[in-house]
């Protein structure tokens, strides 16, 4: 029997594989073993387990995986990677899915998109980040009484032990790293 | 030795005492380090998430520098998510030849170009417990720390992930330990050594967190550890800055203080506390330096097996009459 490749409109599976460096295509061998869910440290805050996501991707659940919080609660241990029998680059899996669930307009609510955008707002002008103080932005953006919480909290105590910049640092040569970045983001499309 | 160094936003100010500290023991060691001039911020595991080009575009931008200025073709950053972020940087661009040629562009808008493999990645904990080696680090030891009961914590991003090659085993890694022993300390049994820390979540779900912090120190603690060693300012801030709210939202009461695994490679080479940044740490470790002695422990007796058979609650055959 020959098999002929009909020509098909990308599928989401499709479009996490092109997505992802490295060995991505060997999402098509995943055997739901369960290995990556009994590893992942978020397993317990998350809708949809690392398996249970790769299951649905392959039965075409786009919505259902798009709008899951699984992605965003992955911590980036990579423990799910380095057990993985079929060596799934699952962490960076994971990162796509962010990624495309931003891209799709997905998961607007939540936390955790904000938080890396203001990240990327602030290097993308200085070229450097100030961890705490970018917290900080963030959360007055986004969550004042979080702002508050941190003020009164650690980041006083940071602050004290000179631990926290309230002004952050900024490399030199800003426009060559914007001239990089547009560049990049002009060849590198949403995703 | 000489090696480009890499130092990464956190190391600017939050994680200073790491830098100082590294900077101290390169002297002891006859390591320099060459710092990337104007190198810019690798992302965390921020960029990533949002658009993959430009993330790949930020970090590749400081192999470039580091390949142009020639300091030394091997680059070592001490912080894990700069150290991963450059190294998969390298090892995917070398691999992905889509993704190669979107760089090569993006790089050539701002006059730099990168050849992936150029460059050898480092994190510091390799180049010390590999190209120094465990000899040499002993050899430095003017002050061992005899009975400090130290916690290696080696988190994710250095032991894992594998498929680049790795120096260190990823789920149980021992050179830290190594390290340790040799500078005369304690070193306890510690199964959560590789776990991890819960990155960003003190941002995003601070209870995912806290679950991630409580179970490490509850780790440290059952095993008597008097500190926590750490080898990444991620893990040192969530460990350090948020142990009150482990401790108010799981009513437990932990001191642990969490120090770079750097600070106390100084201290046992004999140089004195306030240049190895100590006291930035939030739980003070002052109570647990000071508990180090000039005297080395004795060696926990082991057991004389076989010798009182009748301490053994065997069931005994009843008195035949
Ligand atoms: S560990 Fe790998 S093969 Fe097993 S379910 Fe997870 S992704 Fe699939
Ligand atoms: S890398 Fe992410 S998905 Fe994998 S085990 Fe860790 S938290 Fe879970």
């Amino acid at each position: 029997m020959t098999h002929t490749v009909t020509s098909r409109p990308p599928t989401l599976f499709d479009n996490v594989i092109a997505e992802t460096p490295g060995k991505a295509l060997n999402l098509h061998a995943c055997l739901q073993c369960g290995t990556c869910a009994g590893s992942c440290p978020s397993g317990p805050d998350m809708d949809h387990s690392p398996r249970a996501i790769f299951a649905m991707l392959d039965a075409g659940m786009d919505d259902e995986v798009l709008n899951s919080n699984t992605p965003w609660f992955c911590v980036s241990c990579y423990y799910c990677m380095v057990r993985c029998p079929q060596e799934i680059p699952i962490t960076d899996i994971m990162y796509t899915l962010k990624r495309l669930a931003i891209k799709e307009g997905y998961y607007q609510e939540d936390k955790a998109p904000e938080f890396s955008e203001t990240f990327c707002d602030f290097v993308e002008h200085n070229g450097r980040s100030f961890e705490l103080g970018i917290a900080m932005r963030y959360h007055l953006r986004y969550h004042p009484l979080g702002a508050f919480k941190m003020a009164a909290g650690m980041g006083l105590h940071l602050f004290r032990k000179g631990r926290m910049d309230l002004t952050p640092s900024r490399i030199k040569n800003v426009s060559q790293l914007k001239s990089i970045l547009n560049k990049a983001k002009e060849l590198g499309g949403a995703a | 030795m000489k090696y480009s160094y890499y130092p990464g936003c956190s190391l600017e100010k939050n994680a200073r005492s790491y830098h100082v500290s590294t900077m101290a023991i390169a002297k002891s060691l006859g390591i320099e380090f060459v710092e990337v001039e104007d190198w810019n911020c690798c992302g965390a595991t921020e960029y990533i998430s949002i658009e993959k080009v430009p993330a790949y575009a930020l970090v590749t931008r400081n192999l470039a520098l580091a390949a142009e200025q020639n300091g030394s073709t091997n680059l070592v950053a001490p912080c894990s998510a700069c150290y991963l972020n450059l190294k998969k940087a390298d090892h995917y661009l070398g691999e992905n030849v889509d993704l190669r040629q979107k760089i090569d562009l993006a790089l050539e808008a701002g006059g730099l170009s990168y050849q992936p493999g150029s460059l050898n990645v480092q994190h510091l904990l390799e180049i010390i417990a590999v190209d120094i080696g465990y000899e040499e680090i002993e050899a430095q030891v003017k002050r061992p720390l005899f009975n400090l009961r130290v916690a290696p914590y080696y988190g994710c991003l250095v032991p894992r992930p594998a498929a680049m090659g790795s120096f260190d085993d990823p789920e149980h890694p021992t050179s830290l330990d190594n390290i340790l022993k040799r500078l005369g300390a304690t070193v306890i049994d510690f199964p959560l050594k590789a776990q991890c820390c819960g990155g960003h979540m003190t941002q995003i779900s601070e209870e995912t967190a806290l679950e991630l912090l409580r179970r490490l120190l509850k780790n440290a603690a059952d095993y008597k550890a008097d500190m926590i060693a750490t080898l990444c300012p991620m893990c040192q801030l969530n460990l350090d800055a948020y142990q009150d709210a482990v401790n108010a939202h799981f009513g437990t009461d932990y001191k642990i203080p969490i120090v770079y695994f750097t600070q106390l490679m100084g201290l046992a080479f004999g140089l004195p506390a306030d240049e190895l940044g100590f006291g930035s740490e939030i739980v003070s470790a002052r109570p647990a330096l000071e508990k180090i002695t000039l005297e080395e422990p004795k060696p926990a007796r082991t057991r004389e097996r076989g010798k009182k058979k009748t301490d053994l609650p065997l069931p005994t055959r009843p008195e035949e009459g």
